[in-house]
């Protein structure tokens, strides 16, 4: 398999606070890659910084390079704009826009990008939806507002919202945490189904989600990469000691 | 036992007490009303409807109508809030989204210093500084270049509807401003995020996730910022030129409300000069409390869509 994505010597600071330290690692074109690791390990800033969403943060420092196909995602004459409209991520908490319905919602992005005919902007609607299946139960009332929604229908009018514009990659940041057990379990469904068009990179608490849904797992304490591979080895035959303490529920 | 006792008693008393002070709100409230109501009925009973459509103001003869004040009122505070409102927006926006931290509070800090400056300094400012500019600058270049306008037609006065107009725009900016920075400071990161996280550049995260999360507040604040134009008495009094007469033109002096009140109570001559101007009081109340009514209803259905959300 291709690699879609190549992390190298990838250094994040917050002021002087240096959240994570020396990653490298790659990440392969349709697969699904969970980060998992004890809270404060840094798998949050390593997953949004793919697609530059610490530009955001006055204080966050972003050095190394991280390369989307051949673009090097830190390069000196990038767009972080470009950059995210082929890396697309799904937040924590559903976050739709509340004052849109939920067809304005899945076409929000593009809205950014301007004119979209009325036929086709239905058609990404219906497809988008199907896709997180989420079209059966929402398409009487497409023009409702979207907080009108329970907060897993939220979640995967979210994710609908996100590969409406085609994105490269997906990333996820604990995307289920906020959701119930059905819900989560949708979600999970959603992730192995959407594998075979997009890469995907997860960032999860949950280890037996990281099991379920991943094909590489990356473990990631204090800052640093500890050991990333073949997710089935990862959970069952771990390299390193640190490892293997995390996932038999040593600590963390 | 008796403790608990003695808790409920004092809890009963504390509710009576607060319920007292809650009351009294509302009988103010009413007998000012109905004294105003009281104090203007010579007037009522005499000039009738003629009184709001007419605009004949003489205290010689005892012939009042109130037209030229409540168009007054009514053009300055609307006109006013028209121009504030974007400046108020854009300034609220610096501060939240595109400034610096240091400039940007710093930015609003100094909004914060206007909004406490007494009004009378702004219409001493207005009749020392700013009428004489609008005169010799402003208004030449307007009668100049849009003078085929009906809204720029006359002489150069300096005092005047625009000058009311900008005096009160400069009055309300800082209450706009700081109720919207509040509001947007309010906008969960996750919304902005979301738009980002979408591709979009810093305005259109504005437009797509700012603007639209915050717009039930913002509209409150531009309905605070109205209903201070529609009150300000002092610094309109002292740029408006106070002149009772209807005019397309914003160059030609005016009249407002509040003005010819605080201009004529104190020397008025004959029961019914009181009691006009006491009618005027009372449409001036009237007017307040339907632009209240109409905020109320304007926030309402803007917000009730959104129904148990992250409103």
């Amino acid at each position: 398999m291709n690699s879609k994505l190549a992390i190298r010597d990838l250094n994040i600071h917050f002021g002087d606070n240096h959240a994570v330290k020396n990653v490298a690692m790659e990440v392969a074109e349709n697969s699904v890659t969970a980060i998992i690791g004890p809270s404060g390990c840094g798998k949050s800033t390593v997953l949004r910084s793919i697609n530059r969403m610490h530009d955001l943060t006055p204080s966050a420092r972003v050095t190394g390079t991280i390369m989307l196909d051949d673009t090097d995602i830190y390069g000196r004459s990038v767009d972080p704009v470009t950059i995210r409209r082929r890396v697309g991520m799904v937040f924590q908490k559903p976050n739709p826009f509340p004052a849109m319905s939920i067809y304005d919602n899945v076409i929000a992005g593009y809205k950014l990008n301007g004119v979209l005919k009325k036929g086709d902007a239905d058609e990404i609607v219906e497809s988008s939806l199907k896709r997180v299946a989420l079209w059966d139960e929402v398409k009487d009332r497409l023009r409702t507002g979207a907080v009108e929604l329970s907060g897993g229908q939220q979640q995967r009018l979210c994710i609908a919202r996100t590969i409406a514009v085609k994105p490269e990659v997906i990333l996820m940041d604990e995307p289920a945490s906020a959701l119930d057990p059905i819900s989560t379990l949708k979600i999970e469904e959603l992730i192995e189904d959407l594998k075979s068009k997009y890469t995907i990179v997860i960032v999860t608490h949950n280890m037996q989600q990281a099991a379920r849904v991943s094909d590489v797992t990356a473990f990631f304490y204090i800052g640093e990469l500890v050991e990333i591979g073949e997710t089935r080895k990862v959970f069952t035959n771990p390299e390193k000691k640190q490892t293997e303490d995390y996932i038999t529920g040593r600590f963390g | 036992m008796q403790n608990s006792a003695q808790g409920i008693k004092g809890d009963a008393i504390f509710r009576g007490f607060t319920l007292l002070l809650a009351c009294s709100i509302i009988v103010i409230l009413l007998l000012m009303t109905a004294e105003m109501v009281k104090e203007s009925l010579p007037a009522i009973s005499r000039f009738g409807w003629r009184f709001i459509s007419g605009s004949t103001w003489d205290a010689v003869q005892e012939e009042f109508a109130s037209l030229p004040y409540l168009y007054g009122s009514i053009v300055s505070s609307i006109l006013a809030i028209l121009l504030a409102t974007p400046l108020s927006i854009g300034t609220a926006l610096f501060i939240t989204e595109l400034a610096p931290r240091k400039v940007g509070a710093a930015t609003a800090a100094l909004v914060e210093l206007l909004a406490a400056i007494p009004s009378v300094i702004y219409g001493l400012w207005g009749i020392l500084v700013m009428t004489p500019w609008l005169q010799s600058t402003i208004q030449p270049f307007l009668i100049e270049h849009f003078g085929f306008l009906p809204f720029f037609r006359g002489a150069p006065y300096g005092v005047s509807m625009l000058a009311a107009v900008f005096i009160l725009m400069i009055m309300i900016v800082p209450i706009i401003t700081s109720i919207t920075k509040e509001v947007l400071m309010a906008v969960p990161s996750s919304q902005k995020e979301a738009a980002i996280a979408l591709g979009a550049t810093r305005w259109e995260m504005i437009r797509m996730a700012v603007l639209p999360y915050g717009r039930s507040g913002i509209l409150g604040a531009v309905i605070l910022g109205l209903g201070r134009a529609i009150g300000e008495t002092m610094a309109v009094t002292m740029v408006i030129g106070n002149t009772p007469k209807i005019s397309l033109s914003l160059l030609s002096p005016a009249y407002t409300m509040p003005s010819v009140i605080a201009n004529e109570f104190a020397e008025t001559t004959t029961k019914m000069h009181a009691s006009a101007l006491m009618e005027i009081g009372l449409i001036l109340l009237f007017v307040t409390l339907v632009i209240n009514f109409l905020a109320r209803m304007l926030l309402w259905s803007v917000t009730r869509k959104w129904k148990g959300g992250v409103a």
